[in-house]
């Protein structure tokens, strides 16, 4: 069994590298970022995969955790960098939030 | 019994293996943004899902023959299913928050995927409009 779940992760880092094609061609910036992270969720079966190659299971599935929890983050963090926000200036500015007033403190 | 485990999940990482075939095609061969981004969104999750499967039921398997370290086991196999569980929540989650960062970007779909004869309005129609029209 072991054999075979060593095949699964070769064959998985070939297929990874397959997908760096795109991280490196692809013609927008969104494009990269997905391909970016369908590698970090890969990443995060392989660790699994390490750790049952290692009979260790139980330290490297933390890791793994830890890494989709990362991976998770940076995605999200890449997609509000890259979203528009000229759009939403623009209904601000017809439909304006009212302006806060102190009392008159200041 | 492990050869019964051992074939479960044998085929549950080789099916995993499958999808995740083709969401590297499709994410290397299909024409526009909008359809790759489908091809990685779902097949992504499906085989992460399915890969992570079979490690627990190959986990599991020492749940039964090895009665020393039966609750070790059993906590490790909970975590790789929490991890399963854990993509199932935020691997759609972000592939909604990039799809909408791309559609806010105002990309184009390929001539090929459009169909013109179909009713309502068009993807460029669609993209000019603010965020209390779209809602």
């Amino acid at each position: 069994m072991n054999g075979f779940i060593l095949g699964v992760a070769l064959f998985m880092l070939l297929l990874v590298g397959a997908l760096l094609y795109r991280v490196c061609v692809g013609p927008t910036a969104i494009d990269r970022i997905v391909a970016v992270n369908a590698i970090g969720t890969k990443t995060t079966v392989l660790l699994v995969l390490i750790g049952l190659l290692f009979d260790d299971v139980g330290m490297f599935v933390d890791f793994a955790v830890a890494y989709g929890l990362l991976n998770f983050m940076g995605s999200l963090a890449a997609a509000r960098y890259f979203q528009r926000s000229e759009r939403r200036a623009e209904a601000d500015l017809r439909h304006p939030l009212p302006i806060q007033s102190n009392g008159g403190d200041a | 019994m492990s050869l019964f485990f051992d074939i479960l999940a044998g085929s549950l990482m080789a099916a995993g293996l499958i999808f995740f075939v083709g969401t590297v095609t499709g994410m290397l061969r299909f024409p526009d943004f909008y359809t790759r981004m489908h091809a990685g969104g779902k097949g992504d999750t499906l085989s992460t899902i399915l890969i992570l499967l079979g490690a627990a039921v190959h986990v599991s398997e020492d749940f039964f023959h090895d009665p020393i370290h039966q609750w070790g086991v059993l906590l490790v196999m909970v975590k790789i299913l929490g991890i399963a569980a854990f993509l199932m929540l935020t691997s759609p989650t972000s592939t909604h928050a990039l799809m909408r960062a791309g559609f806010e970007d105002a990309h184009e779909t390929d001539e090929t995927v459009v169909d013109k004869d179909q009713d309502g309005p068009s993807l460029e129609e669609l993209q000019s409009r603010t965020w209390e029209e779209r809602s």
